[in-house]
């Protein structure tokens, strides 16, 4: 008995096999953190979404363009005469090589772009939600290189035809291609459906940049301008030219970065009120665990005395009732994690992003890390939990608990 | 029944440590039940306190589409029409603040006629009426920015453009009102229309909104829908709806929040059903040999029963009404806290009742199963076992 390592291996052992006679109070326990990793895995994952779809949506070597002190795309407004300003700047990618139209080869690639929210309806709401409407230049496609078409083809220049947003098809009423939908005073013809990468564009509808100007009676106004780096690094020598060039007024962001800071508000909120929760219900449940534990060594008293007499110390029993722990701990987080990806993850949702006072989807997002960050949390009350059971079964008077009935 | 209570206290008290984490735990449910369900039935709330003798009109198109400005005389004329007053936002910015301030360019003598629970001094009115460049601000906002009247502030828009190509206009802050009531936000401002509109680029002589107070509250949906009759087949169709419809729209917006509040709280509500059952049951076990004496010395089945269902209940109960007082402390220090932004978050008689309700089936539920183990338990069993 001299191995204290030998010795944890088979106290503990021991242990863990008469777990089945006492198997209603662990199940309550290995429940109850199952419970609390469910509830904060499912949050965060809406957090972990919403990011997903924002950050997702930006690239680091396109640029957006804004009104000097805008912070949306909605606000601001700039006319033509900037477009040329920003055309002839430095740092723009030349459209060049496949999948590119003779009359734009050579040409800087940018889309000026006007974005205006029209009202669409929800599947399974009474209500309408503010759908944006983005209105696009040909360009458009090559600066989000991950644009797709995947079903019907791209709207024709001048016409008011419109493609919609793979998220827009699930998400609203009447929008499949083949519909058409009224909007003002005129009537728009949806004729192709596209993806990008699940981002954000995939909660809008695109349509000819001149025929939204004039439907919103916006003359020839524009209210961002995307453009395609050369490289991201070239980001810098756009932005200077741009702010020392006297006849505009602009602000040149990287694409990532305008969306980064349009989620963070909301997934700061969330992951806050997802911890609260998680916390205050990971009291209860350590408490749950804590009884269990308790429990099992005051069943196990005669059990331990004599191992205490046989020549067992004191430590490898109170190890194997923390090993119990954990085990109970690593159970429930997984059973937690493992019902948090089965019910949630992949499910669309929507909510209104506030930093463009329009609709997004998105899906909550159970990631790896996330598994990960359940299962530990479990671990760690489980441990808290085994603690005081572990000192009281270490502690246990010999004598005492060999009377013990 | 109330002769049994020492018994039932005896019991709980036999493992103090127990009583105390078991306590704990359902006083924590009864928090979190409390302050999710305040949050829940607050934001109902607000829906219901928004004057339902206002309705609004806005672009059929979207509400962040302007109207012609004309569509407010026109809706002026509208049987059953008291008063109507247009709206801009002006997508206001203060100095280098990062997020718009909720400022709209109005009509003053319109503006305080449709919005009765505005109260400006008469004076005050006056000189918001003379000033083109007056301002008047919530007594919240001109806490958050130290704005005193008197003070002249320049204000950006995100939005309009001067004609000289400026974003900025100066405003002198000439009033603070108070508001009677949850109707109008703590938080906001309003400037004269005649000063925003003369000096813009575009959308000079539009309307954002239009906010009209009808006559007969009963009659809002018609006069809504004789206001959209109006415009219809025109290039300007409107849509309009009370204030209370427009607010709970725009709540659905954010998405399914009531769905999510109340599946959470199921979940709060499972595991700790959990905890305490566990509780009771292990309690209960410990204890069969003194259940067999009480039988023996001759407690009916029954009494048994009653016993351990009282000892759930009373842990449930005393827990949580505990943690309801604690929610209800808590949610009155939160609400002082974001009275400006959300007056209305309190926790009502409702949850109370809920609550109760719930601690009362929880106790049942959870003391149902050993209670019934003790009530069957036969006396030879209880002696013998060990």
């Amino acid at each position: 008995m001299a191995n204290p390592i030998a010795q944890v291996v088979a106290v503990t052992g021991m242990n863990l096999r008469n777990i089945p006679q006492r198997w209603s109070s662990s199940l309550v326990a290995v429940m109850g953190i199952g419970g609390v990793t469910l509830v904060l895995i499912a949050l965060l994952s809406i957090a972990a979404g919403f990011q997903a779809a924002l950050e997702g949506s930006g690239s680091e070597d396109v640029a957006i363009i804004m009104r000097a002190g805008s912070t949306n795309e909605l606000s601001g407004g700039f006319g033509v005469d900037t477009v040329t300003v920003v055309g002839d700047a430095p740092g723009i990618k030349k459209a060049s090589g496949a999948g590119v139209e003779k009359d734009q080869s050579g040409k800087p690639i940018l889309s000026p772009e006007l974005y205006v929210l029209v009202d669409g309806k929800m599947k399974g709401k009474d209500a309408s939600t503010n759908l944006p409407l983005r209105g696009v230049s040909p360009m458009a496609p090559l600066v989000r290189k991950s644009f797709k078409l995947v079903e019907g083809r791209m709207f024709r220049e001048g016409t008011n035809e419109v493609i919609v947003g793979d998220g827009v098809v699930h998400e609203y009423d009447g929008l499949e291609v083949g519909k058409t939908v009224k909007w003002g005073g005129a009537r728009w013809n949806v004729v192709g459906r596209f993806t990008d990468r699940q981002g954000i564009a995939e909660s809008e509808v695109w349509g000819d940049t001149r025929v939204v100007q004039q439907a919103w009676r916006r003359g020839n106004s524009f209210q961002s301008i995307r453009v395609k780096l050369e490289n991201p690094a070239a980001l810098k020598t756009l932005k200077d030219a741009l702010t020392k060039d006297p006849r505009v007024r602009v602000d040149v962001k990287s694409e990532r970065a305008f969306y980064v800071d349009q989620q963070k508000l909301m997934s700061t909120i969330i992951n806050y009120v997802g911890w609260t929760l998680a916390i205050m219900m990971g009291i209860a449940a350590l408490f749950a665990a804590f009884n269990t534990l308790f429990d099992a060594v005051a069943s196990r008293v005669r059990e331990i005395a004599t191992l205490r007499a046989l020549g067992f110390r004191g430590m490898p029993v109170a190890i194997s009732v923390l090993v119990e722990a954990m085990i109970l701990g690593a159970v429930g987080g997984l059973i937690g994690g493992v019902l948090a990806l089965v019910l949630f993850n992949g499910m669309h949702s929507s909510t209104m992003n506030w930093a463009s006072f329009s609709q997004m989807t998105f899906a909550f997002t159970v990631t790896p890390k996330l598994m990960v960050t359940g299962i530990i949390y479990g671990l760690i009350l489980c441990f808290i939990a085994g603690i005081l059971p572990s000192i009281r079964a270490a502690r246990l008077p010999i004598t005492a608990g060999l009377r013990e009935l | 029944m109330f002769r049994w209570l020492p018994i039932v206290w005896a019991n709980l008290k036999r493992r103090k440590l127990r009583l105390v984490f078991t306590f704990i735990s359902i006083l924590l449910a009864f928090l979190m039940f409390g302050m999710l369900d305040a949050l829940r039935t607050s934001l109902a709330g607000v829906v219901n306190v928004i004057g339902a003798d206002r309705v609004l009109t806005m672009s059929k198109i979207n509400m962040t589409v302007p109207m012609p400005r004309a569509n407010y005389e026109k809706i002026l004329a509208v049987p059953g029409v008291k008063a109507a007053v247009p709206f801009n936002w002006f997508g206001a910015i203060y100095k280098d603040g990062k997020r718009q301030i909720q400022m709209q360019a109005t009509e003053p003598e319109a503006f305080l006629k449709v919005y009765p629970e505005i109260k400006l001094s008469p004076e005050v009115t006056k000189a918001w009426i003379q000033n083109r460049q007056g301002l008047i601000v919530g007594p919240a906002l001109a806490q958050q920015y130290g704005w005193k009247v008197g003070d002249r502030v320049p204000i950006r828009s995100q939005i309009w453009r001067k004609l000289d190509g400026s974003d900025t206009w100066q405003f002198d802050i000439v009033g603070i009102y108070e508001v009677q009531g949850t109707g109008v936000s703590r938080v906001a401002a309003f400037c004269q229309y005649a000063y925003w509109s003369e000096s813009l680029q575009f959308g000079k002589d539009t309307a954002g909104s239009i906010s009209v107070r009808v006559e007969d509250p009963a009659h809002s949906d018609a006069i809504a829908k004789r206001i959209d009759a109006q415009f219809e087949n025109s290039a300007n169709e409107t849509k309009t709806a009370t204030e209370r419809e427009f607010v709970k729209r725009l709540l659905e917006q954010v998405g399914d929040i009531g769905a999510i509040l109340v599946s959470v709280t199921a979940a709060v509500f499972f595991t700790m059903l959990l905890v305490i059952a566990n509780t009771m049951a292990q309690s209960v076990r410990e204890r069969t040999n003194e259940i067999g004496v009480l039988k023996t010395l001759g407690f009916s089945g029954q009494s048994i029963l009653s016993l351990v269902l009282m000892e759930s209940l009373v842990l449930t109960l005393s827990g949580g009404l505990v943690g309801l007082a604690l929610a209800w402390l808590l949610a009155k220090g939160v609400g002082v806290a974001i009275k400006d932004y959300f007056p209305s978050f309190h926790i009502g008689a409702g949850t109370f009742t809920v609550g109760i309700a719930l601690m009362v089936v929880f106790g049942l539920l959870t003391g149902a199963w050993p209670a019934l183990t003790a009530m069957r338990l036969k006396i030879v069993d209880a002696l013998r076992r060990i």
